[in-house]
């Protein structure tokens, strides 16, 4: 074929639970481009990357590497054939200096032991070369999340690899990192590298990518030039109709304050303050977000507010409708009729293996509503979920049906639908879209702006922007523990601005902030 | 073939080919293996006495097989069963010896006080791993060579009988025997005593709010606790219970089955236990199938060994095999994966 | 109580100490290995059935203590394997697989035994062979250290430097940088082509080798004959010791000499007449005890990180 670097051709991938991830893909890369594979979550994207990097192998279909039908078994086959791969979650061992994570799996040896000076010897050159500043002896859990990215691409262009695949890369950057990485990419575009960016951001896209290709419920639609195709068609081509980004809320007046969060410190095990001196309030029909990098004090934050705080709180207090919650566990907590969506679904939010129905009851099993006593009434809790099935519009076969089958969009609405049901005073919304798709954002976002209307006081953090500018009535950034913005009009916040506070470069004066507290 | 026949099948295959298995060890070692393969399959089923044994034996396979399903069910790895059932006869034993009580209240009284022993052993295991996350199969375990220590213990000490040949205990007071309930077996009360407690414990997690808690816990213990169950109150109750079973099956084993107690080494049921949970894929209504199919050739074995020249042993190593194959996700699983593909392919 | 000092201040009892310790020592490193490489083998206590009983057989067939013991650890190391594969292939639940050997070895054993030695309860009719007692030349002289370290068997030798070789292993070499990250984060080892499922394989069966060689110590050193369930729950022990000790291999040493001492502590107290059936708990609460200190600690840690406010 006319000299495609790396082509796949009608691949198709069923994963054991039946998934059927990609159906007859085709994706054809060049040398020396970068090339955008963009598409809703759950379209495909991270099934056929994982294919190209011998992670998972094609249930149907083949892949071929300089015009040579190649079989990728394993990453090694992957790598040995000059393929690197930067994941989204990094694959670094914390434990491990930054030189002993660079030759992991290719030490060099010394004698029967591992050679560890050259092993530093080997980051340094690297790092010197591709002009990506590492320290090789450092620790990698106590690096900077920018810096474990730096890692990641040392480690694949020390493997040899010439096509790098780079999976949502800028999901956890800052937009100045964000663009230091670009420049990064640009700088190894010209050493003659090939770039498969994987990407839901179509500015970003737009700003680097030549060629795009775009996936759709796991099908591949054909590549385009970046320059010949708008923002609006991609995203029209991803999700089938133009993205509505704005929702028309109407502006209510806040009622009663219902979370309050007043002078709170808190002190990490080594001493370390997670946060320090943060007040704000949250009123009943209002949104207020909280907007940071990740890792600026918005987990200790929500740990705190719904009973697992980790650290010593060494002032200040946090009630919810006037009762001290400090000392609570999340059960009393939710008994002051304060919900929560936690940020990993997986995790916290569902039990895979129970059904739907198991899922839907688990705030509300105890509350005598379904059925008294000690025992639980079987048609109520199936017409509960039903209801709150279709209401939420959860796409399965029954509420009978493990929640471990459904898309990642469809397990967060049956969380959101759990956590909205109860008709809480408070909500607190943790990364309530992550991982989720257009689609079903969206519709979680109505979902979360109606039940504001109906008065309940929502606490979004989120290091999605638009979300966040988009839905808050009121707006707090977080950064290094400690509030440095706080704005009545999120609305009208640019997002280079807030990145501006974000990264502490900006602070508002203690009187703006002190705003935030209301009564 | 659909795919969601596919566990059935698969257990199913599982049983044959440990069957298979068991002939093939038959045929190596017997010199009429034919025969002998007769006499395992066919032997525990030819007599009223041999079925009656059979379900003997199913009956305490179904007590720790039901505390071990509520224990795997809760995601605990608990394998305590073994001691709680030896102590829990000790208890129930001493109380047969000594109390006088009629012939109703006697054996009632000996079960209940060997189930709430149980209960209470179960719940350190519990605790240790509520409060302080002690890994509680290690604990369990280290928990069975105690209380088996303590419990011959006392049966050298305290019970024994000197007149009596080997180490065994006074007899027990006829009042506090289960009475026979099949004229012409040994099959005792306990058999229905062992039946209430399957259907309680079916209500118990599927219709109560406890079981519910139980079934939470186990499936994502951090969902429980960030739903606002209280996990480790969870933990706690499910030892408590699975204990309670555990030691109300030592109690019945020895008032059913013994008129003198004389264990001197732990009986094994409590393992067994885990085989049967794994079985019933800890379902409690299927723990009465798995226990009576384990008893078979457990029963199978032991006639083979009577009445052939192959040790019943044997039978370990065929138990192996199933758990093996048996909690292998990916045994056949290449199987269902082209049974998916064909009907991704039908939708898709 | 004079008595009970004077069985403990004895250069016997400090000898017995690393008599007793041997097996718990070889198992927990076997442990260790697996552990770091994020695989809990539960099956040690079976493997080291299996490999007492082999090392007894073939050194009998073959009138060679050594060659019954490469067979000993051969069979220990092919237990091992079936785990493995069972567990890594077939994707067996580890626990339950370990359950599986366990329950397959205290049986098969004894099915084995009887056929070939027609006894169910030890392998007395068999004429098998015993490993060697070492005297260390000069040490042996040396009082109070000499007795304690010197006439030891050779697998009670070969233990420590069993525990010098894991050390290394871990610490400085490709495989032992593999096992660790293998078990810290797997999705990391096999993004750089380090197969995670090789890598569990060689820790698998290092714990089946080192499990061997505790098996083999017990039917060809401690005691020169198989006895049904001879391991008496040492497997377990190691289980302890090893989580006791942190997964590091300096703790868990340290933890399987402190288990050896409270077994030798329970055989020589035997002597005092406290009831034989007691004592022999006295190990296994000792681990109950070790797990417990060693989790209060670590939950301790974990609350002083979250104390509520006001009281710290």
């Amino acid at each position: 074929m006319s000299g495609a670097l790396l082509e796949m051709r009608d691949v198709t991938k069923v994963y054991p639970n039946g998934v059927m991830a990609n159906y007859k893909v085709r994706f054809s890369l060049r040398e020396g481009e970068i090339h955008a594979i963009v598409g809703e979550n759950g379209a495909g994207k991270s099934t056929l990357m994982k294919m190209m990097f011998g992670m998972e192998e094609p249930s149907e279909g083949e892949i071929l590497l300089r015009g040579e039908k190649v079989k990728l078994a394993s990453p090694q086959d992957a790598i040995d054939r000059g393929i690197g791969m930067v994941h989204q979650h990094f694959m670094l061992v914390p434990s491990f200096t930054v030189a002993e994570n660079m030759v992991l799996g290719m030490e060099p040896k010394k004698g029967l032991g591992i050679h560890f000076a050259e092993a530093v010897r080997m980051t340094e050159e690297m790092s010197r070369k591709y002009n990506l500043a590492v320290d090789p002896k450092a620790k990698v859990e106590n690096l900077t999340v920018g810096m474990k990215q730096k890692v990641e691409i040392l480690k694949a262009l020390l493997r040899g690899a010439k096509i790098l695949i780079l999976d949502e890369p800028t999901a956890v950057l800052t937009p100045q990192e964000t663009e230091e990485l670009f420049r990064e990419l640009r700088l190894l575009k010209d050493q003659g590298h090939t770039i498969v960016f994987i990407s839901h951001k179509l500015k970003e896209v737009k700003a680097i990518c030549d060629r795009i290709t775009i996936m759709r419920a796991g099908r591949s639609e054909d590549a385009f030039r970046t320059a010949d195709v708008t923002e609006q068609e991609i995203s029209r081509l991803m999700v089938g109709r133009d993205v509505v980004l704005k929702y028309d809320k109407e502006k209510r007046e806040a009622g009663e304050t219902i979370l309050a969060v007043r002078g709170f410190s808190l002190a990490g095990s080594a001493g370390s303050r997670l946060l320090s001196d943060v007040g704000f309030t949250v009123r009943a029909g209002e949104i207020v977000g909280i907007a940071g990098v990740e890792g600026n004090g918005q987990t200790p934050l929500v740990e705190a507010l719904t009973g697992s705080l980790a650290g010593t709180a060494v002032g200040g207090s946090v009630t919810v409708k006037g009762a001290d919650i400090l000392r609570a566990d999340i059960r009393a907590i939710r008994k002051h009729g304060v919900s929560y969506i936690p940020e990993d679904r997986m995790r916290q939010g569902a039990a895979g293996e129970a059904s739907i129905a198991d899922n839907l009851i688990s705030t509300q099993y105890a509350s005598g509503k379904l059925g008294g006593g000690m025992f639980m009434n079987g048609g109520k809790i199936e017409r509960l979920a039903a209801s709150l099935i279709e209401a939420f519009d959860v796409r399965c076969s029954g509420p009978k049906q493990p929640i471990g089958m459904l898309s990642g969009g469809n397990m967060q609405k049956v969380v959101v639908a759990r956590e909205c049901s109860t008709e809480p005073d408070l909500l607190i919304a943790e990364q309530p879209t992550r991982g989720v798709d257009i689609g079903a954002a969206q519709f979680i976002h109505r979902k979360l702006i109606e039940l504001r209307d109906r008065g309940c006081a929502i606490l979004l953090v989120s290091a999605d922007l638009n979300e966040i500018l988009e839905l808050s009535d009121k707006l707090l950034v977080l950064y290094e523990g400690r509030v440095t913005a706080y704005f009545e009009e999120p609305s009208a916040v640019g997002e280079e601005e807030l990145g501006l506070y974000m990264l502490g470069i900006n602070r508002q004066d203690p009187e703006q902030i002190g705003r935030a507290v209301h009564r | 073939m659909k795919a969601k026949y596919f566990e059935p099948f698969r257990t199913l295959a599982v049983i044959l080919i440990a069957l298979v298995i068991a002939f093939v060890i038959i045929s190596l070692v017997s010199d009429r293996p034919l025969e002998t393969i007769l006499i395992f399959l066919w032997e525990p089923l030819a007599t009223k006495g041999h079925i009656g044994n059979l379900i003997e034996m199913a009956i305490p396979l179904m007590f720790t097989g039901l505390s071990v399903s509520l224990l795997f069910r809760a995601n605990l790895f608990n394998l305590g069963a073994e001691g709680i059932f030896y102590f829990s006869g000790v208890v129930a034993a001493a109380i047969a010896i000594h109390a006088s009580l009629n012939g109703f209240l006697h054996p009632i009284a000996a079960i209940a006080a060997g189930s709430v022993v149980g209960a209470l052993l179960s719940a350190i295991p519990g605790i240790l791993k509520a409060k302080w996350n002690a890994n509680e199969l290690v604990t369990s375990l280290m928990f069975n060579n105690i209380l088996f220590g303590v419990g011959l213990y006392i049966l050298n000490y305290q019970l024994r009988d000197a007149k009596a040949f080997s180490s065994a205990s006074y007899k027990f007071e006829p009042t506090a025997l289960l009475s026979r309930i099949w004229p012409g077996t040994r099959v005792h009360a306990g058999l229905i005593i062992v039946l209430v407690m399957i259907v309680a414990a079916h209500v118990f997690l599927y219709k109560t709010k406890w079981g519910y808690e139980l079934r939470m816990t186990g499936a994502n213990r951090a969902f429980a606790g960030y739903s606002g169950i209280r996990t480790a109150r969870v933990i706690i109750l499910t030892h408590l219970i699975a204990g309670f079973i555990a030691g109300m099956g030592g109690s019945v084993e020895v008032l059913g089955m013994y008129t003198r107690f004389n264990w001197v080494s732990l009986p094994g049921y409590g393992l067994d236990g885990a085989l049967v949970a794994m079985l019933a894929k800890n379902n409690p209504l299927s723990v009465i199938g798995a226990a009576l199919f384990l008893s078979y050739i457990r029963n199978g074995a032991d006639l083979m060994a009577r009445l052939s020249d192959v040790p019943s042993e044997m039978i370990s190593i065929v138990q192996a095999i199933i758990i093996l194959l048996l909690s292998a996700e990916q045994f056949l699983k290449f199987w269902k994966n082209r049974m998916l593909l064909k009907e991704a392919r039908k939708h898709g | 109580m004079d008595s009970l000092w004077s069985v403990i201040w004895s250069t016997d009892f400090a000898f017995s100490i690393l008599r007793v310790t041997t097996p718990i020592l070889f198992a927990a490193l076997g442990a260790l290995i697996s552990n770091r490489a994020g695989i809990i083998n539960i099956g040690l206590e079976g493997i080291m059935l299996v490999a007492a009983l082999t090392g007894v057989v073939t050194s009998a067939y073959t009138h060679s203590a050594w060659v019954g013991l490469l067979c000993a650890v051969l069979s220990g190391v092919m237990i091992a394997g079936i785990l493995a594969f069972f567990t890594l292939q077939f994707k067996t639940h580890i626990i339950l697989g370990g359950i599986a050997i366990n329950m397959f070895a205290s049986g098969g054993t004894v099915f084995f035994l009887y056929l070939l030695s027609g006894d169910k309860g030890a392998s007395s009719s068999l004429q098998s062979k015993v490993l060697p007692n070492v005297d260390i030349p000069l040490l042996k002289d040396v009082p109070v250290l000499g007795p304690i370290l010197s006439g030891h068997n050779v697998l009670t030798y070969a233990s420590i430097a069993a525990v010098f070789a894991v050390y290394y292993m871990m610490k400085r070499t490709p495989l032992g940088l593999r096992i660790r990250s293998v078990g810290e984060n797997p999705h990391a080892a096999q993004s750089v082509g380090v197969s995670v499922v090789r890598t569990q394989y060689t820790a698998l069966l290092l714990s089946g080798l080192l499990a061997g060689l505790g098996g083999a110590y017990m039917s060809m050193g401690y005691l020169s004959l198989f006895t049904r369930d001879m391991t008496a729950g040492r497997g377990w022990i190691a289980i302890a010791a090893e989580s006791m000790g942190r997964s590091t291999t300096v703790g868990t040493t340290l933890t399987s000499f402190l288990f050896g001492a409270a077994n030798a502590l329970a055989n020589a107290l035997t002597v005092l007449k406290i009831p034989s059936e007691l004592i022999a708990t006295f190990p296994y609460a000792a681990t109950v005890i070790g797990l417990l200190v060693y989790a209060i600690g670590e939950s301790r840690k974990r609350k002083k990180a979250a104390v509520k406010p006001n009281e710290g």
